[in-house]
């Protein structure tokens, strides 16, 4: 018999019997989940042990040792901290100094941590933010200077009464911080500007509604989360907006997951018609 | 359901009390019955995919494409058919392919693709001059910030264990800087947001995404500024296989469309529980009205 039909059969008989939970818990379905435990287990333990131990350690300590032993000095010599640090790892077995184990793990914690600062902040800091701060407007394809300075300036006014706004909900109208009269009316007075030239200037150009909107939904969101100041009044207003957002999003996230569900009990059902009853081609 | 309620149980109380396990039945009719008659819809685009597609579209004869494996048996369905779709766009455009895997169970999904995907339909392609399999190397994040400045201190030999050096394909390549696009297929960890994270933007390498639905969402953000374009669930997939048919209709006509045909399962199993979300709310309210005007008649 053709190896490839035992292999099918096989996993349709554990398709089935994962599938049959849908009916309740049976000796079959937990026969199927022990299988498949078992075996990704294993696979994992496996690849791990030739790809890492073997590949990544052995290889290249136990030519460095042999080095040594003929008085030749080999840097890979180094590879002996990492074996340490991967036996006192499997010490947490042994409770009395299972203690030890938490030494590699916070060098795995800080190494982590060290790889992943800088990139982490550019990528999904500085660069995140770039993408939320887009322009107020759609650039037109063909573009005059007198349009590409009202563009910049417009872009800099609507940012300018965005960043007031935001300095009037944090500060403004605190209790704690008073600020003085002068800058008030200087807030005030670069509001009103702002305001009246960020409106002429949007009647002229067409706005990037979807910016808009990502930059209303992150703002609105962050201020959803911040909780030194209490939720009432336009801050409680902006705060409601972003549990909107939040709800969308969810939704999203959720719809999304069942799709992917949904997808894989697609794909074990076309493998039983396919593969198995070869009712369909 | 309350005694009172159940003494006088009609078709709506039975209703709302529903067994679960008859709509299991629902949603594997809707499954099944689709694709047993084998139906498949014309998907339009959307901006996010049309976007991967053109860049891989127009890169010239040669180019550099390297397709990395990062996902497993456990969410293959969903995954493979963009892995094939992407790699059949590929060779029609005569590119270099370059596959490998974070995930170790992604080895052996490569070697699957290669031989059920590129060697049947594609015979010219050369192994070692037109595409080579670097296979699985372990490290996830810490191997692909090695890779962008240093390919070969990773890997010294390919999927066979052949010499890297005896590769004519690998010749050309000495980092990950040298890749014209970085396709990665898969959702978890490590996975795109890593591929983006340690080689598109510190290399400022284009990457390209193909992932599981469920994890579409989180990598959306990184569009298009930070990553060429995404391909998200079985809808990703059937949006591509549906716009590559009909640009290149003569080199696809008999190719296979696994993610058009499983989005119309999709698509049919989503009306039923849509269906099933209004009439459970319907049936609830319902019941609710008539249990109050229980209550007032005590």
């Amino acid at each position: 018999m053709d190896s490839n039909i035992v292999g099918v059969w096989i996993a349709a008989f554990l398709t089935l019997g994962i599938m049959s939970f849908l009916y309740k818990d049976n000796p079959w379905y937990k026969f199927s989940e022990a299988i498949f435990v078992g075996l990704s287990a294993g696979y994992w333990f496996a690849s791990l042990f030739w790809q890492s131990l073997h590949a990544k350690f052995w290889t290249n300590w136990s030519p460095a040792v042999q080095s040594l032993f003929q008085g030749q000095f080999d840097y890979n010599l180094l590879y002996t901290g990492a074996g340490i640090l991967g036996l006192m790892m499997l010490l947490r077995l042994v409770p009395p100094i299972g203690w030890i184990s938490r030494w590699p793990l916070s060098v795995v914690v800080g190494g982590t941590a060290g790889l992943y600062l800088i990139n982490y902040l550019v990528s999904n800091a500085i660069r995140q933010i770039g993408s939320t701060i887009q322009p107020a407007v759609t650039f037109p394809e063909s573009i005059g200077w007198v349009q590409s300075g009202g563009v910049i300036i417009g872009n800099v006014l609507v940012f300018a009464v965005l960043l007031v706004s935001l300095g009037f909900i944090l500060f403004g109208r605190s209790s704690t911080i008073d600020l003085p009269t002068p800058t008030k009316l200087f807030f005030f007075l670069i509001a009103l500007v702002a305001c009246g030239l960020g409106t002429f200037y949007s009647l002229s150009m067409p706005l990037n509604l979807t910016g808009l909107i990502i930059f209303m939904g992150v703002f609105c969101g962050l201020i959803y989360f911040f909780f030194s100041k209490e939720h009432t009044g336009f801050f409680g207003g902006a705060a409601t907006v972003g549990t909107w957002f939040l709800m969308v999003t969810f939704g999203a996230s959720f719809g999304y997951t069942v799709m992917s569900r949904m997808s894989l009990l697609i794909g074990r059902i076309d493998f039983l018609l396919v593969e198995w009853l070869k009712v369909v081609k | 359901m309350p005694d009172d309620v159940k003494n006088k149980a009609g078709l709506l109380e039975r209703l709302q009390f529903i067994d679960r396990r008859y709509i299991f039945i629902f949603i594997a009719l809707a499954v099944i019955i689709p694709l047993l008659l084998g139906l498949r819809f014309e998907e339009e685009p959307s901006p996010i995919v049309l976007a991967l597609y053109d860049k891989i579209d127009e890169m010239p004869p040669g180019s550099r494409l390297l397709m990395s494996f990062d996902y497993g048996p456990t969410t293959a369905p969903e995954i493979q058919p963009m892995v094939d779709v992407i790699l059949r766009h590929a060779c029609l455009k005569d590119l270099k392919v370059y596959l490998m895997a974070v995930w170790a169970t992604g080895q052996s999904l490569t070697v699957q693709t290669v031989e059920q995907v590129l060697m049947p339909e594609f015979p010219d392609y050369e192994y070692g001059i037109d595409y080579v399999n670097l296979g699985y190397k372990a490290g996830n994040q810490g191997l692909i910030r090695v890779i962008v400045d240093d390919m070969k201190r990773m890997y010294s030999t390919d999927a066979n264990g052949t010499d890297i050096e005896e590769i004519p394909i690998m010749k050309q390549v000495s980092s990950l800087k040298d890749m014209d696009l970085i396709v990665s297929f898969g959702g978890g960890f490590p996975g795109i947001k890593e591929w983006i994270l340690f080689a598109g933007d510190p290399g400022g390498i284009p990457v390209g995404g193909a992932c599981t639905a469920v994890s579409a969402p989180q990598l959306y953000p990184y569009y298009p500024n930070q990553m060429v374009g995404l391909l998200g669930g079985i809808k990703g997939a059937a949006e591509y296989e549906s716009h590559v048919l009909n640009t290149y209709p003569e080199a696809f006509a008999k190719t296979p469309t696994p993610g058009m045909n499983m989005m119309v399962a999709q698509m049919v199993a989503h009306i039923v529980i849509m269906l099933f979300i209004v009439f459970g709310n319907v049936m609830y309210f319902m019941y609710r009205g008539k249990e109050r005007k229980l209550t007032l008649e005590k």
